[in-house]
């Protein structure tokens, strides 16, 4: 796979693809395990050329054995081997249950010893793709402790945490939105600048996140936008819409804080305090389903932690509590857009 | 079948398996133009050139016997009698679709003809085999259990986990694999140190056979023998029918699989076409090309009639998307 040049757009999963063959480069523990992920490349073709680049030994393909494949790279990871499993779809990782929630989350508490897995998990709707290629799953593993959950929306967000999830001593999931892998770009530059330079959110529409920085760390949320009235919280996609309503609400004197959180596990609670404190009006906002849904656990905290600080009571804009619909139109219905978001974002204001 | 082997098919059982395989066969042909023409943008896994398992299979059950399918299931919804409105309905998810447009290509659904559903999760329907299988003998009801699943679905634990439960319940199902040689894009050998999917029957104590399965009539005497020791109560079978897709694994293309040696594999195997198969063995017994013909028009004139039926359909309301998750109450979402 032709790397590149540096001046080019990156999009999202280029910087996932990058992220992984940076990562296999530098420490020869490092492999891919996942079904179809050597000659062809994985489902949405994250693994493209990495075959070719690394060996079979490297880049596994696994049969239609999540449960296997999980607890094998358990097995591995425990003897210092550095295994990134795919799942085909995020729906997928329901057949490998036991050997995460179980074996994976339990075992430095049970034993002492790390183990350094990563899960890739392709997720979410927007496709049209029917109830089981669609899902956002993430609230299943936040219930979990010894997990860590990831969730990147932009480019550089996407390269960097996965890379520091590769090195991480710990089971990470890392949630890759597939509605953003060929459609969120960013400068190359920008996207893999290990020091200052800038966030790598320029070119799609967030405003206030052009400042330098040094890469993304696990458990770091980001202010994507400032602003004084009304503060949305969201990661994946659906901080993009976020964004997007800002900017339309922004028309109407609004001034709306954009949070993405980035991390779910460990969560940055500082960053989500200071942020609901700052407008004291507060969306929080995903795809996965209401009901056990990050953005309750959210609420509590800030209900807990910042209540004095609040002027209206804190707003969520999920998924409905229903599995996802086949046809588009009747999806479109349920997942959080921008638009949505403005209207909670007015009324909010408007509290 | 060889002329002069002892019992020879009756013709007109097997011109009814020929008329399945049609359905079948024209029913994906059309589903593959509507996917190309961007009319449906529900992922399809098309079953074209795997006809003579479903049609063998099913022709050795009661109506009332229940089958189980996954992704790539519309054989199997047809040959076992589902409505042809209703699937094309579906796969434009329409309101009168077979899951009332809540599912797609993927979610078939039609317990009035013992289809108790098709699930993409691969190898998930293979316990619920078994399950309706250890229900039927529970109640006495005499009905036998299909499950249809490919090859890469014996990969899954739910398969070993499957065929080890129903042999020591002694249940009636009967496990269909289709072995079409791939999963996804990945080929038998690169998933498995052996080609011998049928001998796990062996080691869980079932019998297990591989055949032919582009030869429906051989299909369907296997599946017949297997029914027939499920319904005397002496339990399960693992049948291995040797076939392969003609299509990519999603979507109607036909060279989708381009990097892996597919490309070179099906030329090998569309002479083995079993709709083509069936149609030489009738015609070497008697039956007319005119009739052959006429039913073939016949079929294509009722998938055409379910594709009007499905663009005429309207599109389940919004109104209905709080109404399913539960039989009972709904908690509101
Ligand atoms: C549990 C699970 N893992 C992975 C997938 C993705 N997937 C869909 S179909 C398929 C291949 C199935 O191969 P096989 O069982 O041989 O059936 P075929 O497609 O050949 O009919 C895969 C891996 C899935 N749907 N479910
Ligand atoms: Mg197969």
């Amino acid at each position: 796979m032709p790397v590149k040049a540096p001046s080019d757009q990156v999009t999202y999963l280029e910087a996932i693809s990058r992220a992984l063959r940076d990562a296999m480069r530098e420490d020869p523990s490092v492999f891919l395990l996942g079904q179809d992920v050597a000659a062809y490349g994985g489902a949405f073709k994250v693994t493209a050329g990495m075959l070719e680049d690394f060996g079979p030994e490297r880049v596994m393909n696994t049969p239609i054995s999540e449960s296997g494949a999980i607890g094998v790279a358990v097995g591995a990871a425990l003897l210092g081997r550095r295994p990134v499993v795919e799942m085909q779809f995020a729906d997928f990782i329901s057949c490998g249950f036991n050997q995460i929630v179980n074996v994976a989350a339990k075992m430095f508490w049970r034993t002492g010893r790390p183990v350094p897995l990563v899960i890739r998990c392709p997720a979410g709707g927007g496709a049209g793709a029917g109830a089981f290629h669609s899902q956002c799953v993430e609230a299943w593993f936040l219930h979990t402790p010894g997990l860590k959950v990831v969730a990147p929306a932009f480019p550089r967000d996407a390269y960097w945490l996965l890379r520091a999830a590769i090195r991480d001593p710990d089971p990470v999931l890392y949630f890759e939105h597939k509605q953003l892998y060929r459609r969120v770009k960013a400068p190359a530059s920008a996207v893999f600048d290990a020091g200052g330079g800038s966030d790598g959110r320029d070119g799609h529409g967030a405003g206030g996140g052009g400042a330098a920085g040094p890469p993304p760390r696990i458990g770091q949320a980001a202010t994507l936008r400032e602003g004084e009235h009304v503060t949305v919280i969201s990661y994946g996609w659906t901080a993009h819409h976020a964004l997007e309503a800002a900017e339309k609400v922004a028309a109407e004197g609004i001034s709306v804080e954009v949070l993405d959180l980035r991390t779910l596990a460990p969560l940055d609670e500082e960053a989500v305090l200071r942020a609901a404190r700052k407008t004291g009006r507060v969306l929080i906002a995903h795809e996965a389903c209401l009901s056990g849904g990050f953005g309750g656990e959210l609420a509590a905290r800030i209900a807990e932690k910042a209540f004095e600080h609040l002027d209206a009571p804190v707003r969520r804009l999920a998924y409905p509590d229903i599995p996802v619909p086949y046809h588009r139109a009747l999806e479109a219905a349920c997942l959080p857009s921008a638009e949505k978001i403005a209207q909670v974002v007015r009324e909010l204001r408007g509290w | 079948m060889r002329p002069g082997e002892a019992a020879a098919p009756d013709r007109d059982f097997v011109l009814r398996m020929h008329r399945t395989m049609l359905r079948i066969r024209i029913a994906e042909e059309q589903i593959a133009d509507l996917v190309e023409a961007g009319e449906v943008k529900c992922p399809c896994h098309l079953y074209i050139g795997q006809e003579g398992i479903a049609a063998g299979a099913c022709a050795a059950l009661r109506r009332n016997d229940y089958v189980w399918g996954g992704h790539r299931s519309h054989g199997h919804y047809l040959a076992k009698g589902g409505d042809m409105k209703g699937m094309m309905a579906e796969v434009f998810g329409k309101a009168t679709g077979c899951s009332s447009g809540r599912g797609g290509s993927m979610h078939l659904f039609a317990p009035e003809v013992g289809i108790l559903g098709t699930v993409p999760l691969v190898a998930a329907t293979i316990p619920l085999a078994v399950g309706s299988a250890l229900a039927s003998k529970v109640s006495g009801d005499g009905k036998v259990s299909v499950s249809f699943f490919g090859d890469g679905a014996t990969e899954e634990g739910h398969f070993h986990e499957s065929v080890n439960l129903a042999a020591v319940y002694k249940l009636p199902v009967l496990f269909v694999c289709e072995n079409n040689f791939y999963s996804s894009h990945l080929g038998l050998l690169e998933r498995r140190a052996a080609d011998n999917i049928f001998k796990a029957g062996e080691a869980h104590g079932v019998p297990g056979l591989a055949i032919d399965g582009n030869d429906a009539i051989g299909v369907h005497r296997a599946a017949e023998e297997a029914v027939r020791r499920a319904r005397r109560g002496e339990g399960p079978t693992l049948l291995e029918c040797r076939t392969y897709r003609w299509r990519g694994h999603v979507g109607p293309s036909w060279d989708t699989d381009v990097g892996v040696k597919r490309k070179d594999e099906l030329k090998d195997w569309l002479p083995k076409d079993p709709v083509a198969r069936s149609a030489s063995w009738l015609l070497e017994r008697g039956v007319a090309k005119a009739a052959l013909d006429a039913l073939e028009r016949e079929v294509r004139a009722e998938v055409e009639e379910a594709v009007a039926f499905a663009r005429a359909s309207p599109y389940p309301g919004e109104e209905e998307l709080c109404t399913h998750v539960f039989h009972g109450e709904n908690g509101g979402a």
